[in-house]
């Protein structure tokens, strides 16, 4: 009896061993995490002035801020916002509720498995060969954007599916039965119950695309950018201009990574100042994300 | 799939025949756009190929497969790959080390013993961790963690191998975690219960039945943070330095494929020159060394929703 209590309580120690230890794993990324933040919070707070959120690169640290690199990085991602949206939404509809069973079906699975883990600078590669050399759409905002919209498009089209797959069938069938037409029922129930998953997919989505830096980087993207794009919005008619989509830019990132890599501490702390801000864009938007899901989790009950 | 989805008659119940060629158009633009994923892969199969077939015109593909020394920019460059690749698998090794043990933890943890409410908490923030931007990381590892290692190693250069695979383990650790854990929380509840009914404890119910049961899931987390680590850029381009450097040891300065492609690309390299062609060379390496991981990891991670 006496080796089955020692057994026992042998076991319940080392259960309780790991409890700790389990505990302790967990939390290790989400210390790093706040050390992170914290340390960049130190060096880059100092800087984080008005003067710095509107004035352009220099060659003087003090003088230096993240107006162009802002403004790039907006536009990018309004591109990219304009392209993977609907390309990735209408291709999650498309293999969730028309596509049939076949091959064809299994290669697109399986391609988009793969497209979701090639690493991002293959994207860039891609996009320098198509989008600089063959289309000659220049090292511009256009391309920049785009790029990213394709690096994030599988993130969308995962998104999409798995919210479309979370609706009963019993939903569309009623639809079915009261004579709508597939297109009706989808654009009726299957969008708007999604609608929230989706937006949790394409908010991380883009997060994911306003840090990304290799991508921008290999299709030539300027590092010192002292100007701002032509204005989006004109004085005369029509009033829109688009002639901003083919000029250079640089992004946040990219200013970061310019002045991480010079040796003057004061650039380093430019870089922290920058990183400040990057974080702060990254955490609201996955914020956002996780409210939204949270929401939406608790609107629709089947 | 799970059960067969009830088609709707094409037109539904109308009979006004403009219903029928919209639905018709409505099903091909979709088509067309799923196809465009299609279409990215064989772009980038395509333009890799095409730049780095100019690139093998000149270098000969033993050279490049077998060469032990990549000096692309010196007045007689020499185009081994073995370097770049073997920085690569450096710094995935360091990554591995870290992520793994705490990734596996991480899931056995969330997904036998947190309550349900510490789950919803912690995992929207664990997933934050592959949120964060590269190019921070790449800070962070180069201005806070080189440093702070060099207090117990103090023979460790400003760039090393070191560090960033640290870093890039710690932003691979929701991919591993999260998808482990999924493969787990899919074993039933009747083998944890019959487990538990012979007297084992959570602890040992974790190690000796569900990891067992979960095994393919767990292989494809593996997979997919490998993949993830192969083609982590920025952290290893700001952090571990840029000299290719034919070595095991990670507290030397190495180069990473990845990171050569980014010096590269900040240069400026005139188009059609072997420089710019090496890039794509280095980056059809790239995409075959991830490729063969990515649909490895897709069908180990089907295997997970067919097995029960």
């Amino acid at each position: 009896m006496d080796t089955i209590g020692h057994t026992i309580r042998k076991n319940k120690f080392f259960n309780g061993v790991f409890l700790i230890a389990g505990l302790l794993s967990t939390f290790v990324g989400l210390m790093l995490l706040a050390v992170l933040l914290i340390d960049l919070a130190i060096d880059g707070s100092p800087r984080l002035t008005y003067k710095f959120l509107t004035s352009f690169p220099s060659r003087f640290p003090e003088e230096a801020g993240i107006l162009s690199a802002l403004v790039g990085s907006f536009l990018v991602l309004l591109v990219t916002t304009g392209a993977a949206i609907p390309l990735g939404v209408a291709a999650g509809i498309y293999l969730e509720e028309y596509a049939k069973k076949n091959l064809l079906t299994d290669i697109i699975e399986i391609n988009i498995a793969n497209l979701a883990g090639v690493p991002s600078i293959v994207y860039g590669l891609m996009a320098l060969g198509l989008f600089v050399q063959v289309l000659k759409l220049g090292e511009s905002i256009l391309t920049g954007g785009l790029t990213l919209a394709l690096l994030i498009l599988p993130m969308v089209i995962i998104a999409t599916r798995e919210s479309i797959r979370a609706i009963p069938n019993s939903i569309r069938e009623a639809s079915y039965a009261l004579g709508a037409t597939k297109w009706q029922t989808i654009q009726h129930h299957i969008v708007p119950y999604s609608t929230g998953g989706i937006l949790t997919g394409i908010i991380i989505g883009l997060s994911r695309a306003i840090g990304e830096t290799a991508p921008i980087i290999t299709i030539g993207a300027l590092t010192f950018i002292a100007f701002l794009p032509s204005p989006p919005v004109t004085a005369e008619f029509p009033f829109l201009s688009f002639k901003w989509l083919w000029d250079p830019f640089t992004v946040l990132p990219i200013q970061m990574f310019n002045w991480i890599s010079r040796p003057q501490h004061g650039f380093q702390l430019n870089a922290a100042a920058a990183g400040i801000i990057l974080m702060g864009m990254t955490l609201i938007m996955n914020g956002f994300a996780i409210y939204i899901r949270y929401k939406f989790r608790k609107k629709i009950k089947w | 799939m799970g059960l067969r989805k009830i088609d709707s008659p094409a037109t539904g119940h109308n009979k006004n025949p403009w219903f029928k060629t919209r639905e018709k158009i409505i099903e091909s633009i979709l088509f067309l756009s799923a196809m465009v994923s299609v279409g990215v892969t064989v772009s980038i199969v395509g333009i890799l190929t095409y730049e780095s077939a100019g690139f093998f015109g000149e270098v000969s593909v033993w050279e490049f497969f077998t060469g032990r020394q990549w000096t692309p920019l010196f007045s007689d460059p020499k185009f081994g790959i073995l370097p770049l690749v073997m920085g690569t698998l450096l710094t995935t090794a360091v990554a591995l080390v870290v992520a793994l043990p705490l990734g596996i933890m991480v899931a056995v943890y969330l997904s036998e013993f947190a309550s349900y409410r510490l789950r919803e908490f912690v995992k929207p923030i664990l997933e934050l961790l592959a949120a964060v931007p590269t190019v921070v990381y790449g800070y962070f590892a180069l201005l806070l963690l080189t440093p702070f290692i060099q207090g117990f190693i103090p023979d460790l250069p400003g760039f090393n191998a070191l560090s960033p695979g640290i870093i890039i383990g710690i932003m691979i650790i929701p991919y591993v975690s999260s998808v482990s854990e999924d493969a787990m929380r899919a074993v039933p509840m009747h083998i944890r219960e019959g487990s538990f009914a012979m007297g084992a404890t959570k602890l040992q119910t974790s190690f000796k039945v569900i990891i067992p049961s979960a095994f393919s899931g767990i292989a494809a987390a593996f997979v997919i943070g490998i993949s993830r680590a192969i083609g982590e850029t920025m952290v290893v381009a700001i952090a571990a330095g840029g000299q290719p450097n034919f070595t095991l040891n990670p507290l030397e300065p190495i180069q990473t494929l990845t990171a050569y492609i980014v010096q590269v690309s900040l240069g400026d390299v005139p188009y059609g020159s072997i420089s710019y062609q090496s890039i794509f060379a280095a980056g059809i390496t790239l995409f075959f060394m991830t490729l063969g991981f990515n649909i490895l990891g897709y069908f180990l991670r089907r295997r997970i929703r067919e097995a029960y």
